[in-house]
């Protein structure tokens, strides 16, 4: 690999009419040359792009979730469980984009005390899951009804009259700002409680992965997946509800009701009949978290959730009402799932040359198959039912913003970062409290227009994948499970350049569930265009989430920007036995509805058919 | 005259056999006791070989023709080996052996329905080499003989490989007594191939058990045994029986038999068919299953030669030709691929302090 090299950190290109873009992110983030030690570290750390989540550039408030990871994924591997090689990842932006790196513990000679702690204290966790993870389970149920619950005041011309009758002592300009730190707490704490469990399991994850490829050097990571691949996962929920919706919609004869016009429409003309108050009323409940699923990542604040538009809701579940009505089957294949993942691990079980190594299969698959369900489910209770309320609460801070003319509008709010939000929330309130003019309409209106127009540069540049100097080994288990950082990967990046330098007509991705099959692109851009997909189409997406379950009902494959072999996508697809490619980087814009490809989902790669 | 002494059917052979009917013969009575589709054929053992020397007067002149020699002296082994193969081919099969021989055969081409029916003659080796492939005679393959006159000389031929300059040189270095060291020949109705070729039940380039790699040609499966083209390799997963990965090469040319002369010729393929797959993915999956038996039955990694024979292009029968245990992997001392551990966590860590290469 010793051909592959990346610009240093320092020498990376500036677009010109972003100068003062470093303004918009924490200092902290930035690669900087005027201390000779940082300069060194920084040019001789490995930085590579997190596409993986970051498919574009950083808004300079949704960038909290990277501060909040940066913190929790490096304190547990580094203060709270002692990985014995690894130390945190540091992060790094340039041109609004995220570049992070795994460090490496320094001196060899610490390894066998850290290994010491960590025996300890991972191995309470892996020997206590269950239990623990039940824990968790309350502990996120409890912040969530929290931050649910957290009031955003509006500031009143006049305090009522209670503030004085009950002696309370305080103003609503204070409630805001404290309402403002709770809700950024919350978040931050959210954060903590996701890598709780989440580096572990990837631990277990790729060490099940790493000894199957031992033994097998052929075996597909998409088989082994599938040995541990949970069946009661939380991802298939969202959708579940709404085929049961579906068939409850039938059973009680107000499925033409559910056919037409609006969400809006149709649920005010449910209330019209009993049968239809009865379908509301499982309608209602099924809203309460599941729809809280959200529509893309849950990474930034355009993802909306079904709560936040129910047309989106309404329309997959008349894509299942046809089903139904042409007389399909529209239930997951639970029963083949399962016999598929006994059949792989007994199959490559028995062809194992010795009983030790029987003995750590079972092992690693049993660790493996306790942890996945956390690694599936988390993202369910944290990227979309957390972040999807998150990002509504500071809609209703913006609310105040837009109200003393900070901003325009209320999705301008994301322009500014969670510290520069609380300056200007001080600015208001001391405003409001004063009877005087804020400076905030002053200074705030211009610096948005600028960001924006910053933003869009960095939108148009395409950042390098990696920047820095390659290490030789990766200990760090998220680095390898999460961004796939190894040989294999490495080579395959080298492979997507000079492919996507010279054949226009091959696309390559990441091989995310196998099969090859021919036929028309539709690219849906978002999961509000889900609705055009005809039988057969190939979908090319950004990116897929639970709430795309269902135009899977109707694809050929599926093609996506973003994501490895854990994506939705490629668990879906493998899951419904569909052709995937993931993780194109430009599949959506390269591709366009209509045209002809053929897409191999084993080989990663996709052609454009004349 | 007890004809099983010298002539014996396939169905009748087992790994038992080794010393009379030789590994190859041997392990096609194996493969149709595992309902593995085996063209129908006979062993003549290694009494038939010891009486027929017997008969000609070559049992002591042989091996007084050997004595003294060492494996310094090239030349005059080849020039033992070169008189030696002379009298056994010019010897004459006794009437008694004859009878036997061309009587089975008879039975053998009603069987299948065909006049002189076409057969495939090969030596089969007794030594205490197997199951490596190295031994004399182990290469010597006679395709599409018809007739009983070109059936008794190509025995002949066969039973004189035991002497070529190779097979005398590795004895004398392995201390292997001449005399001791006898040889059988098989007769195989020829499987008239579309396509053939070999299969690994073990992948052979990375040691993966769950993997049967095929290599296919056009034609009979002697252009991929002896090296000539590069093949089209399919491989299929064991377990799921999917294909999961294909390699169509170019492949020059192929053997087959020219219907005016009724002679094996080699050609040179068409450019279309040069790249085109020359074995079905369905036909790959279906000689996998095959693999994944064979395998089960010896219980070790297989090596495997295999036929398939169709009118239509696509319907064809499928068979097996010959079998024997894979050599590289198979000779491998079996140990486990981790070093076992109490428990997963232990696993873990090891893993974590190892961490991955990626230069």
């Amino acid at each position: 690999m010793a051909e592959l090299k990346f610009p240093s950190p320092h020498e990376a290109e500036k677009i010109p009419g972003t100068e003062g873009w470093e303004r918009m992110y924490p200092y902290h983030y930035q690669f900087s040359t005027t201390n000779p030690d940082r300069k060194a570290y920084e040019e001789g750390m490995f930085w590579f792009y997190d596409g993986l989540h970051y498919p574009e550039p950083m808004y300079p408030f949704d960038i909290i979730w990277d501060e909040a990871w940066f913190l929790a994924l490096s304190q547990y591997n580094q203060r709270i469980f002692i990985v014995p090689p690894a130390m945190g990842i540091d992060h790094r932006i340039h041109n609004g984009y995220i570049y992070i790196t795994p460090l490496p513990v320094p001196d060899p000679t610490d390894i066998p005390k850290r290994a010491e702690l960590f025996m300890k204290r991972a191995g309470y966790y892996y020997q206590n899951w269950d239990k623990l993870h039940d824990n968790w389970v309350e502990k996120m149920q409890g912040i969530i009804k929290e931050l649910g619950d957290l009031e955003i005041p509006g500031l009143p011309e006049v305090e009522e009259e209670k503030v004085v009758t009950e002696g309370l002592g305080i103003s609503t300009g204070y409630r805001l700002l404290n309402a403002y730190d709770k809700l950024i707490d919350l978040g931050i704490l959210c954060w903590q409680y996701h890598f709780e469990f989440l580096n572990l399991g990837y631990a277990a994850y790729v060490f099940f992965v790493d000894f199957c490829q031992k033994a097998f050097p052929d075996i597909p990571l998409q088989k082994i997946t599938q040995m541990v691949a949970g069946i009661d996962v939380i991802i298939y929920r969202p959708d579940e509800e709404l085929k049961k919706l579906a068939k409850l919609a039938i059973e009680l004869g107000v499925e033409d009701i559910a056919m037409n016009g609006t969400a809006e429409h149709v649920l005010k003309s449910m209330e019209g009949s009993a049968n239809g108050k009865k379908w509301l009323e499982a309608f209602q409940a099924a809203r309460e978290p599941w729809f809280y699923v959200s529509t893309g990542t849950g990474w930034y604040h355009h993802d909306r959730c079904w709560n936040d538009d129910l047309d989106v809701p309404i329309d997959a579940l008349r894509i299942y009402l046809e089903k139904l009505k042409k007389g399909d089957n529209i239930d997951r294949p639970t029963q083949q799932v399962i016999a598929e993942r006994d059949r792989l691990a007994a199959g490559y079980r028995e062809l194992m040359t010795t009983d030790a190594d029987r003995q750590t299969f079972d092992q690693m698959l049993g660790q493996a198959r306790t942890v996945f369900p956390y690694v599936e489910n988390h993202l369910f209770y944290v990227e979309h039912w957390f972040h999807s309320l998150f990002w509504n609460k500071i809609r209703e801070v913006s609310k105040t913003l837009v109200e003393y003319k900070f901003i325009k509008d209320i999705e301008d709010v994301w322009y500014l970062s969670r510290s520069e939000i609380k300056e200007a929330l001080w600015d208001v309130v001391t405003s409001w409290a004063t009877g005087s003019n804020a400076r905030g309409p002053l200074v705030w209106p211009q610096e948005v227009e600028w960001r924006k127009g910053v933003m869009e540069k960095f939108r148009q540049w395409s950042p390098p994948d990696a920047m820095g100097t390659v290490p030789e080994t990766i200990t760090e288990p998220f680095t390898i499970v999460l961004w796939g950082i190894t040989s294999d990967s490495m080579t395959q990046w080298a492979r997507l350049k000079s492919v996507a330098e010279g054949d226009l007509t091959r696309i390559i991705g990441f091989p995310g569930s196998p099969g090859i099959v021919e036929g028309p692109v539709r690219v849906c851009r978002t999961v509000k265009e889900i609705g055009e997909l005809r039988d057969g189409e190939i979908l090319v997406a950004p990116t897929t989430s639970p709430s795309w379950a269902p135009a899977f009902q109707k694809i050929k494959a599926a093609i996506t920007d973003v994501g490895g072999v854990m994506c939705h996508a490629a668990i879906v697809c493998r899951e419904y036995g569909l052709p995937a490619v993931v993780g194109t980087g430009s599949a959506t814009s390269r591709l366009k509805t209509g045209q002809k490809i053929r897409v191999d989902g084993a080989k990663g790669e996709i052609e454009i058919l004349p | 005259m007890d004809v099983s002494r010298y002539l014996i059917p396939f169905e009748a052979c087992d790994l038992t056999m080794i010393s009379r009917v030789g590994g190859k013969c041997a392990s096609l009575g194996e493969l149709l006791r595992a309902q593995i589709p085996v063209p129908p054929g006979f062993a003549i053992t290694t009494d038939s070989y010891s009486r027929f020397l017997e008969e000609n007067g070559l049992t002591d002149k042989v091996q007084e023709r050997l004595k003294g020699l060492d494996v310094s002296m090239l030349d005059e082994i080849h020039t033992a080996s070169d008189e030696i193969r002379a009298w056994i081919e010019s010897g004459t099969i006794s009437e008694p052996l004859e009878d036997i021989f061309a009587e089975n055969y008879r039975v053998l081409s009603r069987r299948c329905r065909t006049p002189a029916l076409p057969v495939a003659v090969r030596s089969s080796a007794t030594a205490e080499d197997l199951p490596d492939a190295s031994f004399a005679g182990q290469q010597d393959t006679y395709l599409w003989i018809r007739g009983v006159d070109d059936l008794l000389d190509r025995i002949c031929k066969c039973w004189s490989s035991l002497f070529t300059p190779r097979a005398i040189s590795y004895r004398i270095k392995n201390k292997f007594d001449h005399a001791q060291v006898l040889i059988s020949v098989a007769v195989q109705k020829m499987v008239r191939s579309f396509t053939a070729g070999v299969m690994f039940t073990i992948n052979p380039a990375t040691g993966d058990r769950a993997t049967v790699v095929i290599d296919s040609n056009w034609g009979y499966g002697e252009s991929v045994v002896s090296g000539e083209v590069t093949p089209d390799q399919i491989h299929v997963n064991k377990i799921t029986m999917e294909v999961s990965k294909k390699t169509i090469s170019k492949k020059v040319m192929y053997y087959t038999t020219d219907p005016h002369t009724d002679q094996v010729v080699k050609i040179e393929l068409d450019a279309e068919r040069q790249e085109s797959q020359s074995l079905l993915d369905s036909e790959a999956i279906e000689l996998a299953k095959l693999a994944k038996i064979i395998e089960r039955h010896y219980g070790k990694p297989m090596d495997i030669e295999w036929a398939t024979e169709k009118s239509l292009p696509y319907k064809g029968d499928i068979y097996i030709v010959q079998s024997r245990p894979e050599t590289v992997w198979s000779q491998k001392e079996v140990k486990p691929v981790v070093e076992p551990k109490a428990s997963a966590i232990e696993h873990i860590m090891a893993g974590l302090i190892k961490g991955k290469k990626i230069t």
